[in-house]
């Protein structure tokens, strides 16, 4: 089955994607042969089959619940994107977007 | 002493015959001379190699270090290092310098190597080629015109061009064994939780597994012991007892059960790989090897799931680059939702936008059954028939890679021809396994050949112990690329 320029429309959305007008050709095509790659393996039977989320049979470890990481917000801060105006977008230890609440 | 194993390095430093300082100008100057040609580096720091130099020259004075100490080493640009940036191959990450190091870099900066610098790469390790690179493509140094492979191409290329005698890798569909292949150096991927991935870049989760590249498969068992171990800061890593992987070195192959499932030996395979590979399975068999024929039955579905599991995967992780936190921004932007989308759009390459968009369709609603849950159930028939495969064998033998090194363009246009070629690498990291590849001759066109052997889990030091034998009776790990000559 074959997608559609709104289905990449869609998927670009939801990925926050940009995706240019003159680009969505070229993506569907490269999108179409890679779906048409994996559909082969969609037609095995797996009735029954325990789907295989892990590489090991492992139960997740559990660790104690108590404090171990020290606080490290500067040095983590440190690495922020710079804004349009070039400067690291922080504010009193805080990330700086764009305003989303009116 | 460019051309030497780490044991021998590490003897002549040990006995004083050559100090670190020598050995790292050596390795700096061969990458001064080939480097960027190759474009095997995204970052070089020589001042901070000799500085780690002087300082392993120091530890070994006080008769103190390890088999590597003052060994000089690359890493793959995925590994984080506070020392050097690191990119990832992407302009996402092109100012990245990373807070904290890697467990394999901290592991490996405990037993004194040197780092050199960080190595060439597909962008998140999203690739086959080293193509995919926002520095640009690597280059393999049997033929200036061919491809690394990929992902980890640069790191494959500097061991094989001698520009480091070490280095690391990851490899979550190939990206270690398919590189060592197509450059004649030795790679493996370990077990699944063999070693930590704290401070590895994140791609598939699931599948992503660090492990060494290096000249012979007695370096990979020194690196292995280095690189190997429990670490609490990754919740998928191991705790078992420390492993010494040397202990099969001088072990022989009489009576080894070697599997050759019929599914490697196929059509797709170019005859100059045939040949080599089945020279080999020869000479294991002279040795007294016992040859088992068997299937994979599902292993010719590993693309199709891999190429499923692996952007699925891919799109969750990769969610965190959104411009906030670290990493690319765009200049300009209207909203928070166009913030995202601009950031995004401009970090990311083709590659790693297409897969992010696969990995968003086959986990979006209404398809996750029939893509992703299905995969995964594929997945495990494919982890089964070889856990079958290996009541009846101790490894399995076959090629590392269908074709040797392609030109550098040759598949871009076409993904899915990118892809099969990963179809005898993929089925290890989806069962959890360990592989490894390791030269085994060259083609009509004298390139070079890879040899893959895989085994149950936890079986590296066997692996390791099979291959080192094959290479103490032949020398295809010892030839140096006529482009970059000594």
């Amino acid at each position: 089955m074959s997608l559609t320029p709104d289905d990449v429309r869609r998927l670009a959305r939801l990925a926050r994607i940009a995706i240019q007008p003159e680009e969505s050709g070229a993506v569907l095509d490269r999108l179409n042969r890679v779906l048409d790659l994996i559909d082969q393996m969609r037609k095995v039977d797996t009735q029954g089959i325990e789907p295989m989320a892990h590489a090991l049979d492992v139960v997740q470890r559990l660790r104690p619940d108590e404090v171990r990481e020290a606080n490290q917000r500067e040095a983590y801060q440190s690495v922020a994107p710079a804004g349009p105006d070039g400067n690291p977008q922080l504010h009193d230890g805080l990330y700086l977007v764009p305003k989303v609440i009116e | 002493m460019l051309n030497a194993t780490l044991s021998e390095l590490g003897a002549a430093l040990a006995a004083k015959k050559i100090s670190s300082v020598e050995l790292t100008r050596a390795c700096l100057e061969r990458v001064e001379r080939h480097g960027r040609e190759l474009n095997a580096f995204i970052s070089i720091d020589g001042a901070h190699a000799l500085e780690r130099a002087r300082q392993a020259d120091a530890r070994r004075a006080r008769g103190e270090g390890h088999a590597l100490t003052g060994i000089p080493i690359a890493h793959k640009d995925i590994l984080c290092t506070r020392a050097l940036r690191t990119t990832c191959g992407s302009r996402m990450l092109e100012r990245y310098v990373s807070p904290y190091d890697a467990h394999v870099v901290e592991r490996l900066e405990g037993a004194g190597t040197v780092l050199l610098g960080k190595c060439n790469m597909d962008e998140f390790a999203m690739g086959s080629s080293t193509e995919h690179s926002y520095f640009g493509p690597a280059r393999n140094p049997w033929d200036k015109r061919l491809v690394p492979g990929g992902s980890s191409g640069g790191s494959a290329a500097a061991v094989a061009a001698r520009l480091v005698p070490m280095a690391t890798g990851t490899d979550t569909g190939g990206s270690i064994r398919q590189p060592a292949a197509l450059t004649g150096v030795c790679g493996l991927k370990p077990t699944y939780g063999l070693v930590s991935r704290y401070g590895l870049v994140a791609f598939a989760s699931s599948l992503d597994q660090a492990g060494p590249l290096a000249k012979s498969a007695s370096d990979l068992a020194l690196l292995m012991s280095v690189m190997a171990g429990f670490d609490a800061r990754d919740s998928t890593s191991i705790d078992r007892p420390v492993e010494d992987y040397t202990r099969f070195l001088s072990a022989g192959v009489k009576g080894l059960r070697i599997g050759v499932p019929k599914e490697y030996f196929g059509e797709g395979i170019e005859p100059g790989v045939r040949r080599a590979v089945e020279e080999a399975l020869r000479w294991y068999e002279g040795q007294g090897a016992k040859r088992v024929d068997l299937e994979l039955p599902n292993s010719p579905l590993g693309v199709a799931v891999y190429y499923v599991i692996a952007p699925a995967e891919a799109s969750s992780n990769l969610s965190r680059f959104d411009g906030v936190r670290y990493g690319h921004r765009a200049k300009g932007y209207s909203d928070l939702m166009d913030m995202y989308c601009r950031t995004r759009a401009e970090g990311f390459g083709t590659e790693v936008k297409q897969r992010i968009l696969v990995g968003t369709y086959v986990l979006s609603h209404g398809y996750y059954d029939a893509y992703y849950l299905q995969a995964q159930k594929v997945r495990r028939l494919i982890a089964r028939d070889f856990a079958e495969a290996f009541n009846r064998c101790d490894v399995i033998l076959g090629p590392t890679s269908p074709t040797t090194a392609f030109a550098i363009g040759a598949k871009a246009s076409d993904p899915v021809q990118m892809y099969l070629n990963d179809i005898f690498t993929v089925s290890a990291p989806l069962a959890g396994i360990p592989a490894l590849s390791v030269p085994c001759g060259f083609d009509e066109k004298g390139l070079p050949v890879g040899l893959q052997l895989t085994g149950p889990h936890f079986s590296e030091a066997r692996l390791i112990g099979a291959a080192h034998r094959y290479q103490q009776a032949t020398d295809w790990h010892l030839k140096v690329p006529k482009e970059t000559p000594l």
